[in-house]
């Protein structure tokens, strides 16, 4: 740094000239230092070849084609702004798809990410071989991969399913109810299976990091006089676990606009009345059955600038907890 | 206030040894509640797990009882040997799709385990011009799913040629950015006089990371196996693969459910295979899994 200060020459310098003089060198500097370092890029070289590739390239590419006509037989053709006129103005399924992705992210996210949070501090007071079991009880859900589609089991449409039997026992309902065909009961029950599996990473980050709050913050609290297991939880525990909420919440907002499977498994793709449609089966509508790839582009592109916005929102609003 | 707080904790641990371990500052109603509330969550959650586990092991006459039971009577495993038989005669085989599920996970999971290694020991222990940025641009990556670039993926995918082989599914999830973050976020709490004291001795980069930083961050590797597994395990691979020997589990489990109701049974046993392995790897790693995720947190 100290060579910096030398390198700012004269008086008669614009501004500009310094700014450039400093940034000719810092690029000098950097320069220098990257050759000394020629083998950390070697290490890093395969990892930043195919991230490049698969991620980086892609969201450009996304970007690139969401203003072209694309077919993939022809050549890409530039027809400007409207992939997104057509996809907000005239596309009427979208906004089926947007409202119903809104619908689902507003509900299942916070309402999971509270969840997530909850159930990890509750877990984190028990004896530690309970604790192991209720990690593995609780997460399990979101890892089983496809086990989801045995609630098209319990919620099948006619008197044989399990909850039409239940309820036509118990006396509520006298006929079954089609429940994954009947566009009023579609979205809640996908909600209702997107949060029995919504405790995942960000669950197991938040049990972890309760673990590795420091102990000696909470006997400072008891002679503080911290009176119960609530205000232990607002002033000890959350400050400390600020970097894991963090992380929680980019998973869950990942997730949660992120919704496809589970309601292409439960109510059909495409589904009754589009009742079910998301952005991404939107997108997979486009890109896979009708070759649209610059309008299929388009879509992913609105996905990708909803959620990196809505990360962005969140992450300042959490910065905020504790200060 | 506060002094009638500190006697209690000067006064209990002593009195009651038997609750020595108890926080001070927690009811007892409060526990009993705690205990009866998370024992009735626990249920709800594992309920579909455990239904599906033993619908795979019913026989066929109970798979239809009315009223429905949720434990099977006379558990068999026909339906399990049923995948072998009966689709041991299609076109497809039932252990060629698993075959393929086994093939694509391993080969996926090894390759991402080396190459984010490789790359986060770097950016977590070395400075070298552009590694902030870069770390950055992954930790942005996170935040969007997969699904934003699936489509420009396939239109690289088919420049390269490897669409409708298992490398349009494995090449990619070598890149996943969800590992290198982990890994880099663990390989920060490694002390870096380990490095610097067998440099001294001697040892060249590639041995420092192969036998001095891999075999400490053994924790690390368990959680990047486990994401990796969860996600190619779970794989459904319909959209970059076409050929029918080429297709996945998870592929084969929903043409099995397609099948309509008599198939029940043989789905139920798909779902059990499907689910149990990424189920057993968490079991026996989760100490591990947990150490790293400790470390998980975003700084800003």
């Amino acid at each position: 740094m100290s060579t910096n200060t030398k390198a700012i020459p004269a008086k008669d310098m614009t501004m500009l000239q310094k700014y450039f003089t400093l940034r000719k060198h810092e690029a000098n500097v950097a320069w220098k230092k990257a050759k000394a370092r020629k083998m950390c890029y070697l290490f890093l070289a395969p990892y930043a070849v195919l991230f490049c590739m698969f991620y980086v390239f892609p969201v450009v590419a996304s970007i690139y084609y969401s203003f072209t006509y694309y077919n993939i037989l022809e050549p890409p053709r530039f027809i400007g702004l409207s992939n997104y006129i057509s996809l907000i103005l005239e596309d009427d399924i979208f906004l089926i798809g947007i409202k119903n992705t809104f619908m689902i992210a507003i509900i299942t996210g916070p309402l999971g990410y509270i969840l997530s949070f909850l159930f990890a501090w509750l877990i984190n007071e028990l004896p530690r071989w309970v604790r192991s079991v209720a990690v593995i009880i609780f997460y399990a859900p979101s890892i089983a991969g496809n086990c989801y589609v045995i609630f098209s089991v319990f919620f099948r449409g006619d008197a044989y399913g399990y909850v039409n039997a239940f309820l036509m026992n118990v006396g509520i309902i006298d006929a079954p109810i089609l429940w994954l065909i009947n566009p009023t009961y579609m979205l809640p029950i996908c909600m209702l299976v997107i949060l029995w599996m919504s405790l995942g990473t960000g669950f197991l980050s938040f049990v972890a990091g309760l673990q590795g709050v420091d102990k000696s913050q909470f006997e400072a609290g008891y002679m503080d006089g911290v009176k119960n297991r609530w205000q232990e939880l607002w002033y000890i525990t959350l400050p400390n676990m600020k970097p894991m909420l963090m992380f929680g919440a980019v998973m869950s907002i990942t997730q949660a606009f992120g919704v496809c499977d589970v309601t292409m498994a439960l109510c059909g793709y495409p589904s009754t009345d589009y009742a079910a449609r998301t952005i991404v089966t939107h997108l997979f509508d486009y890109g896979f059955s009708r070759f649209e790839m610059g309008y299929a582009c388009a879509i992913a592109t609105i996905l990708f600038l909803i959620m990196i916005l809505c990360n962005k929102a969140i992450q300042s609003l959490l910065r905020r907890v504790g200060t | 206030m506060a002094k009638k707080q500190k006697k209690q904790v000067e006064e209990k641990p002593y009195r009651k040894p038997l609750i020595k371990k108890r926080k001070p500052n927690r009811s007892i109603a409060g526990d009993l509640f705690l205990y009866l509330f998370l024992i009735l969550v626990a249920f709800i959650m594992a309920f579909p797990i455990i239904y599906a586990v033993s619908s795979a092991l019913k026989p066929l006459d109970e798979l239809f009882k009315f009223p429905p039971r949720i434990f099977a009577q006379h558990p068999t495993t026909d339906n399990f040997s049923d995948l072998f038989v009966t689709m041991g005669k299609s076109w497809v085989t039932f252990s060629r799709y698993l075959f393929n599920t086994v093939f694509i996970t391993f080969v996926g999971t090894a390759g991402h385990l080396i190459i984010a290694s490789m790359g986060a020991f770097v950016l977590a222990k070395y400075e070298f011009p552009g590694n902030e940025l870069f770390f950055k641009v992954v930790t942005v990556a996170m935040m969007f799913t997969g699904y934003v670039t699936q489509i420009p993926n396939y239109l690289i995918l088919n420049k390269l040629g490897w669409i409708d082989t298992y490398w349009s599914i494995i090449i990619p999830a070598f890149a996943s950015p969800m590992g290198l973050f982990l890994m880099k976020q663990f390989m920060e709490g490694l002390p870096t006089s380990l490095i610097e004291a067998a440099k001294i001795d001697g040892a060249g980069e590639w041995r420092v990371f192969s036998q001095i930083v891999m075999p400490n961050v053994k924790p690390a590797w368990m959680t990047l196996i486990i994401f990796s597994v969860q996600a190619l395990w779970n794989n459904k691979a319909s959209t970059y693969i076409y050929s029918e020997e080429r297709k996945t589990l998870v592929y084969a489990l929903q043409q099995i459910q397609s099948g309509g109701i008599a198939r029940t049974g043989q789905g139920a046993a798909v779902l059990v295979v499907v689910m149990i392995v990424p189920i057993m790897i968490f079991v026996f790693s989760e100490s591990q899994i947990l150490e790293t995720m400790a470390s998980s947190g975003l700084k800003d």
